[in-house]
């Protein structure tokens, strides 16, 4: 994880110009088993706004209501109150079709009842584009192959799914994702099951995409340090509730992020002015 | 990057249909009227054609008014139960779904038993009346799967072993239901019960019933089949499908009750044939992959193969007496069923 101050400013300038592309605007939602029952869980109104080629994290602990958030915004959610707007329009009431042109998802595992090959994964991602029984175009297949060499991902193209490694098959589930040709990323802890070297490839991958494609990234998460180096936003969650929205250097605070995550934590500005997050032992 | 193309897919057709084509040919001279291979290839071509008249009048009626209408219907009954198989298989995200397993067939003989005894009582004219069973066979399958579905969800999703163990419990106790009704309200003995429980094809259909089991196939057949690429999605998830961009509700909707009407037409000619809708779009996948474009299609064709080369064993093997079917494919299907559960276990 080299520091690249140049880049970064760079990056940041870019972002403040682009114009706004997603905008969560007091978006809440409750849990209940049937309407006649309290609420099991309550998120809060939210607010935020994204633009493009802008990553923004949505962090906090379990239960502080981050998966609840991606999928308002996805449009798979209805909001309680408020709404989220995608370039206009408002993402839950999009056509199933069109919104899968516009946002694409990456869950946290891809489950597979039949092995598939790499690609015909990838050309998964086609679908939106396609008529009844979608036999892929020449244009599909160069989408596809485009997603994948985009990911480094070309070498795994004729690999079945069920042998290749973790880190390799989140590179291909991401790949699928870009065959959509989507405007709003969204990355439900992609992080999960992979090794460091593993969760900074994919960051890098995603900013590296969100500069040359100009997604709209919003990526949920419990990795502070790499949120801290690749995000442009966080949205600091707790209980249903959204504590701040800002950038990482302004959002960790130690104090907040020390009765949010309920450690003990230590934070530093790092060269490129980036903040690190340590755990400190219970004696300090 | 191979891309399955229409061309594929229609050559792979093909070829099967050619198989199917031998098989039926050779279904047809095995039995106690000798015949040769060649002279029967170039009849079946004669009849197909509407050119009987140069064939005798004892040879038509064994071979052509009797056989092949038997061996006509076993075609449709395998490719409706394969279809229907592979359908669940995708819908459920199961491997080991099946028409049989999951209890679906016994509610749609519960269905055509209920029609039988309901019929009489309802004033009908003689043509609709004979579809009545039909009709209990689908409304029967359709309730079954519903049911089933619902068993086997926990926490809002479907969890593969629960689903499972409902269908197999709810198979037993629909199978038990028919069992009852066929010796008490129906009065038949447990020789024709075994026959229903276990699948046959002997019994003479009506031309209307069998006119709709066709119609009824190839409707609910190209319904499944405009779905394809949809199904291929739904194997990730539900949510997962959505997100690419599924229309999950309404594709459910299609598929849950064409499927139902496959299970329900082909039980309501032939009983409860078990294991064509697992055996045959899991060899289906091995030779051609699990995309279903391709998939549906070859399944037809296979589960019309495996029926009709099944039948002819349970007619030939113990003649002049016959065995039920579904014992044939039964001692084929259940220890796949085993190898299949073991190999996911593993």
């Amino acid at each position: 994880m080299s520091a690249r101050p140049s880049t970064l400013a760079a990056r940041a300038d870019v972002a403040r110009t682009a114009e706004v592309r997603l905008s969560v605007e007091q978006v809440s939602y409750a849990y209940a088993p049937n309407p006649s029952q309290a609420p099991l869980f309550t998120l809060e109104a939210t607010s935020f706004q994204a633009r493009a080629g802008e990553i923004v994290a949505v962090l906090g602990p379990n239960a502080s209501g981050k998966s609840t958030l991606l999928k308002l915004i996805s449009g798979a959610l209805q909001p309680l109150s408020g709404r989220v707007m995608l370039d206009g329009f408002a993402t839950h009431s999009l056509p199933t079709r069109t919104r899968a042109q516009r946002i694409a998802m990456v869950q946290q595992e891809s489950q597979l009842v039949f092995p598939s090959r790499a690609w015909e994964f990838v050309l998964q991602g086609r679908h939106p584009y396609s008529r009844t029984l979608h036999f892929e175009s020449e244009t599909d297949l160069a989408v596809a192959r485009n997603a994948l060499a985009q990911v480094g991902a070309e070498p795994l193209m004729d690999r079945w799914m069920n042998q290749i490694s973790g880190g390799e098959r989140q590179r291909v589930i991401l790949a699928r994702a870009l065959a959509q040709q989507p405007l709003l990323l969204l990355l439900d802890e992609p992080t999960l099951h992979l090794d460091i070297g593993a969760q900074v490839d994919l960051l890098e991958a995603l900013r590296r995409l969100a500069a040359e494609n100009r997604y709209t990234v919003i990526v949920v998460t419990h990795e502070l340090n790499l949120v801290g180096e690749y995000a442009d936003q966080v949205v600091l969650m707790q209980r249903g509730r959204c504590l701040r929205v800002g950038t990482p250097a302004a959002v960790y605070q130690r104090e907040l992020l020390e009765q949010v995550f309920q450690a003990q934590l230590s934070v530093e500005l790092g060269a490129n002015g980036r903040p690190r997050v340590s755990l400190l032992s219970q004696g300090g | 990057m191979r891309p399955l193309t229409v061309g594929r897919v229609l050559t792979r057709c093909a070829l099967l249909a050619v198989v199917l084509f031998l098989v039926i040919v050779i279904a047809l001279k095995l039995g106690a009227v000798p015949v040769s291979l060649y002279a029967l290839g170039r009849d079946v071509i004669r009849v197909a054609l509407h050119q009987t008249s140069e064939l005798s009048s004892d040879y038509r009626l064994i071979i052509f008014d009797i056989r092949l209408p038997r061996i006509l219907l076993g075609t449709f009954v395998g490719a409706s139960l394969a279809v229907a198989g592979a359908s669940f298989q995708a819908l459920l995200r199961n491997p080991l779904a099946d028409p049989y397993i999951l209890g679906i067939s016994n509610g749609a003989g519960v269905g055509a038993m209920a029609a039988l005894l309901l019929e009489p009582h309802i004033p009908l004219a003689a043509g609709i009346a004979a579809l009545f069973t039909p009709l209990g066979a689908f409304a029967g399958a359709l309730v079954t799967i519903i049911a089933v579905y619902f068993l086997g969800r926990r926490k809002g999703e479907i969890d593969s072993n629960t689903l499972l163990l409902g269908g197999v419990i709810t198979a037993s106790f629909l199978s038990a239901l028919q069992m009852f009704l066929f010796n008490t309200v129906m009065g038949r003995d447990l020789h024709g019960t075994a026959f229903w429980l276990m699948g046959d094809l002997s019994t003479a259909q009506q031309p209307i019933v069998s006119w709709v089991v066709r119609f009824g196939f190839f409707a609910a057949a190209a319904a499944i089949y405009t779905t394809a690429s949809d199904l291929n999605l739904l194997l990730a998830g539900e949510k997962e499908a959505m997100h690419l961009g599924v229309d999950v509700r309404r594709v459910s909707l299609v598929v849950y009750v064409a499927a139902s009407l496959l299970t329900g037409l082909a039980v309501s000619v032939s009983g409860a044939v078990g294991y064509v809708g697992l055996l045959v779009p899991h060899a289906m996948r091995w030779l051609f992959g699990s995309d279903h474009r391709i998939l549906i299609p070859t399944a037809a064709f296979g589960g019309a193969i495996a029926v009709v080369v099944a039948d002819t064993i349970a007619r030939t093997v113990v003649a002049p007496a016959e065995l039920p079917v579904g014992a044939i494919s039964a001692l084929v299907g259940a220890p796949f069923f085993i190898y299949l559960l073991r190999r996911r276990l593993a």
